[in-house]
């Protein structure tokens, strides 16, 4: 039953998205979303390895800027169209989540997530090193001037991103509630004991690392249209990984849902304050934000939440 | 206390700052409604020193226009936001000033990286875009509304070295090898593929051509590497903090060739400029203006001192003769080519000042097809007889003597390199 | 161009750095190593560090390496604050490290944004009268500009050492990291400790912040450049290895030294994190790991 109503959901979300783009005229809201949506594909994708099993991953930037360069160069080259771009930046994401994944035999805590620091940087030095990916230059990227269903090219990423964003959520919680997500629980709480208990922890976690670093690699994918420029210390940056880690728990890094309203939350505060505080205040809030979330809602806002409505019952 | 006090006080402005904009009010002194100029600025983030001095300057001209009346009967008002030089905050700044704020007019943020994700809605929308010091942004989008008030010339990538290598190849006894090194970001790569086709151009060889990543602590192992190919002339293209470091690597390993400067940014900066004091003598490097003779173009002393008395309240650049100049000078070519066409149309503003001369603070400029200066207008001066780590020093003429071009000239550049002090 | 001028100056100049990037590793070395807290908002103190110090050299015209010393008292005290914020707040309810790790992440804008407010985002810099004198010795020369920040590195690792091996506290404070309970049953308060041995990591970065700035100018943001190379040192070096720290940032110096010399200074930074990586493969525990 469950299941049918979350299917009903997501439906319901890719349609009522794709009805807006004939409604709304404004600009201004395909760009503010699209913000929004990529953080959501990126806190949950984020949360699938860091939420589900433990393994902190500072490495957001390299699975992002991986996808959407590897996007970016296809479209320079042979001009390819979108849907190809999200399976191609995907795949790019998706080995190096896999070679991350096999990190994680080795590496473990703080030492996994300073590795995953060292790769992004490697990463964007091998960019700025590649010419044919526009190296420090950067790259432009031109929209296509006609576009078929849609008005214009905006209103054509914003959809792509919601049915993306609406996948990646679906994804999520099928992994929670499947034996895929009861083994990744198994090894946060206790990786040997899960071992021992006939868990395949190894092929888990290789599993998590890259289908996480796919759907980063994704989120990457239809960015070069949105940026039309990109150059590797802006799309590779740190902020990102902080963002993407911060989002989750913020939200709550338990469920499926915590991601989502942790994107929401912090990527919606952050765009009012661009457009309103617009001076150094606007960091100040997402610093306080951060130390206060982490200090007051020590699980979240899920957490929260859970325990408002205890507190009700009792 | 007292310093408590005046934070306060500058909180509490900082604060009926934020409020304003919000709430766009502006004093009624006109019955008319406001003319709104939009765009988004670096107020936060590693360009935010020089975003916030652009936007002095910019205000500083809201005011002057205003005081003179306004445009067409009009008061003009800037709507802007912080882009926190991230251009992932553009097109959806952008966005905003045009769908919900309804701005008359837009212009770009401070450098490339701001002002092309900004090209496709202004392209959609077919409106006038003005842009403040951008590089070659255009030649990737060919729109005929695109204006660039950075003296870079028409080929800017090119241009913006040829004056160096000019001078370099009329010195006599002519240098015969180039030492290229430039930072590891856009702007700088630009350049060096510039500065490598001059130097080509004017027959030298080329014995170093690298690239350094931004935020390297040290530059004495790459000053040495340069210095074992025994090069005539350094090129150096950097960033502020890589200029610093440069010239300290340079004088320390004594890397003295017969010319050296070239590209560096941040020389042109006030503090930077205070704390190197004498050791900047010698260096040929590029600049957009300086307190020479050459260079008093109208109305800028009447600027600068605006600035001047406002800059030091809000920790910016106490001088201000980088950047600022040409924020005011951008709005002075919006300002005229609107008085000009009596018009807040973006075609009829458009094609005006695609063909118009405007005298601004920096100078006359018009406009090339593709939106760059028609003519490059880049200035190179050697840093010549400065004595001591005052301020005063840089606010004397002579300091910083224009070179090229013989329109502005105002001294003879000292070569060779006489060492470094 | 391989020739042994630039050779011998190479290795010079990386091992001058080395002393310095050891000098800013410190703090997160004896932070992580002993407390098991990941303190990323360390690079940020450092450049606070740079701040203070360049306060006191503006103002009052203080040495800046003096300046960086006397600041590390004030900065002890800090550092001692924040633990006991740490504790309050995560510690004691055994919240994992993650949450800590956010809080640092949320410290650490706090600490720009708070520059960033008093000071703007102009390049800061300080004057010395050794600074842009240099030495020479046969083939070498030697900066003041990278001999001072060494020497007082290489001296401030050296105190460190003998404080934690030699001291009642300092050997409370390897005892603590190894057994809490046990250093507890045999009468040491570990949140004591604990709070020494922070307040330890926070006077490194008064001292390496005076380092910084005399090596290159500095801005708000300027610790976010450092954030990677500092962790790569201290898990390099073991963490929690004092002198492991140092032969790490040492062998980083050099290895991006020689590259800047003799290959191109734009994969520099790729080389020594690429070391990173394979070290982290082969021997996660760092060279000098327990």
């Amino acid at each position: 039953m469950k299941k049918a109503a979350l299917l009903i959901l997501a439906v319901t979300v890719i349609s009522g998205g794709l009805l807006l783009t004939a409604y709304i005229e404004n600009q201004y809201f395909y760009f503010s979303t699209y913000i929004v949506l990529q953080y959501i594909i990126l806190a949950t994708a984020w949360n699938i390895l860091g939420g589900y099993t433990g393994y902190v991953n500072f490495g957001t930037g390299a699975y992002f800027g991986l996808g959407a360069y590897t996007a970016g160069y296809l479209i320079t080259n042979f001009n390819l169209p979108l849907p190809w771009l999200i399976v191609a930046g995907g795949t790019s994401s998706a080995v190096l989540g896999l070679a991350i994944g096999y990190l994680t035999l080795r590496l473990k805590g703080v030492y996994f997530s300073i590795a995953t620091l060292a790769m992004s940087i490697v990463i964007a030095t091998l960019i700025i090193n590649t010419p044919a990916l526009g190296g420090a230059k950067g790259m432009y990227i031109l929209r296509p001037k006609e576009v078929s269903f849609f008005s214009n090219y905006m209103e054509l990423l914003f959809a792509t991103m919601v049915i993306i964003a609406v996948f990646t959520v679906a994804l999520a919680w099928f992994i929670e509630n499947s034996w895929f997500g009861r083994g990744l629980a198994a090894i946060r709480d206790d990786e040997v004991a899960a071992a021992c208990n006939g868990v395949p922890v190894l092929r888990l976690k290789v599993l998590s690392a890259t289908t996480s670093g796919a759907l980063m690699g994704i989120a990457g994918a239809p960015y070069p249209y949105y940026i039309s420029y990109m150059e590797p210390l802006s799309t590779i940056s740190l902020d990102m990984a902080v963002n993407s880690l911060a989002m989750p728990l913020i939200g709550g890094t338990g469920s499926w849902i915590g991601p989502v309203l942790g994107a929401i939350l912090l990527s919606t505060t952050q765009q009012v304050a661009t457009v309103t505080i617009s001076s150094e205040y606007n960091l100040l809030i997402v610093g306080i934000l951060l130390v206060g979330f982490v200090i007051l809602a020590p699980n979240g806002l899920v957490g929260l939440f859970q325990s408002l409505l205890k507190r009700r019952t009792d | 206390m007292n310093g408590l006090r005046v934070r306060a006080v500058r909180l509490g402005k900082y604060f009926l700052c934020a409020i304003a904009i919000v709430a766009f009010t502006v004093p009624a002194v006109h019955a008319q409604k406001p003319l709104k100029i939009g765009f988004s600025m670096a107020l936060t983030g590693p360009l935010a020193q020089a975003g916030k001095g652009a936007l002095l300057a910019m205000q500083i001209w809201a005011k002057d226009v205003n005081d003179g009346g306004g445009l067409l009967g009009r008061p003009v008002e800037l709507v802007y936001y912080d882009d926190q030089t991230k251009g992932a905050n553009v097109p959806l700044i952008y966005a905003k000033l045009l769908d919900i704020d309804k701005v008359d007019f837009i212009v770009s943020g401070y450098g490339t990286n701001i002002t092309a994700p900004a090209m496709p809605l202004v392209i959609d929308r077919e409106m006038v875009f003005i842009s403040l010091f951008a590089t070659a942004v255009n030649q990737h989008f060919n729109y005929p509304y695109y204006f660039q008030i950075m003296p870079a010339g028409p080929n800017p990538v090119v241009d913006w070295s040829a004056g160096f290598f000019e001078v370099a190849a009329r010195q006599n006894p002519k240098p015969k090898t180039v030492a290229l090194l430039a930072a590891d970001a856009e702007f700088a790569q630009n350049a060096v593929d510039g500065a490598r086709e001059n130097a080509l151009k004017h027959g030298f060889e080329i014995v170093y051509d690298q690239s350094y990543q931004m935020g390297i602590p040290d530059f004495t192992p790459i000053v040495r590497a340069i210095k074992a190919r025994k090069p005539d002339i350094v090129y150096v293209m950097s960033y502020p903090p890589g200029s610093v470091g440069f010239v300290r690597a340079a004088k320390e390993v004594r890397l003295e060739p017969k010319i050296i400067g070239g590209s560096m940014v941040g020389l042109q900066y006030t503090s930077i400029q205070m704390n190197l004091g004498p050791t900047l003598n010698g260096i040929f490097n590029y600049w957009f203006w300086a307190p020479e003779p050459t260079l008093n173009f109208p109305g800028i002393e009447a600027f600068l001192k605006k600035y001047q008395a406002e800059a030091p309240k809000q920790n910016l650049d106490p001088l201000g003769y980088y950047l600022p100049p040409f924020a005011y000078a951008y709005l002075q070519v919006l300002q005229q080519a609107i008085e000009a066409t009596k018009s807040t149309d973006q075609k009829t503003v458009g094609e005006y000042i695609r063909q118009a001369e405007f005298e601004t603070v920096v100078g006359k400029v018009k406009f090339g097809p593709n939106g760059e200066w028609a003519r490059s207008r880049m200035l190179f001066v050697q840093l010549q007889g400065i004595e001591s780590h005052e301020m005063v020093e840089f606010t004397k003429p002579g300091k910083m003597r224009v070179i090229y071009p013989e329109k502005f000239r105002s001294g003879e550049l000292i070569y060779p390199f006489p060492g470094w002090q | 161009m391989l020739t042994l001028d630039l050779f011998v100056n190479a290795i010079v100049a990386g091992i001058l750095l080395g002393g310095f990037l050891a000098a800013v590793s410190l703090g997160i070395s004896i932070v992580f190593g002993y407390l098991d807290i990941v303190n990323i908002a360390h690079p940020a103190f450092v450049v606070l560090g740079s701040y203070a110090v360049y306060i006191l050299n503006s103002t009052f015209g203080i040495d800046p390496l003096l300046a960086g010393i006397a600041m590390a008292a004030p900065f002890y005290l800090l550092g001692i604050l924040i633990y006991r914020f740490y504790y309050a707040f995560f510690e004691r309810h055994g919240a994992e490290s993650l949450r800590g790790l956010v809080f640092f992440f949320g410290i650490l804008f706090l600490v720009e944004v708070g520059l960033n407010i008093t000071y703007g985002v102009d390049y800061r810099m300080v004057n010395a009268f050794y600074l842009g004198k240099s030495i020479e010795i046969g083939l070498v020369g030697i900066p003041y500009r990278l001999l001072i920040p060494f020497v007082a590195g290489v001296a401030m690792i050296f105190i460190v050492y003998l404080y934690l091996s030699k001291t009642f506290y300092g050997m409370a404070i390897q005892g603590v990291a190894q057994d809490s309970l046990a250093a507890r049953l045999m009468g040491a308060d570990p949140i004591k400790i604990k709070s020494v041995a922070f307040g330890m990591g926070m006077a490194t970065a008064s001292v390496a912040g005076a380092l910084l700035i005399m090596i290159s100018p500095i801005e708000p943001s300027m610790g976010r450049e450092y954030i990677g190379r500092v962790f790569a040192i201290a898990v390099l070096g073991g963490m929690g290895s004092v002198v492991g720290t140092l032969v790490a940032a040492v062998l980083l110096g050099i290895a991006e030294s020689l590259t800047s010399t003799f290959y191109s200074p734009s994969m520099a930074p790729a080389v020594s994190f690429g070391i990173l990586l394979l070290v982290l493969a082969i021997r996660p525990s760092g060279i000098f790991g327990r």
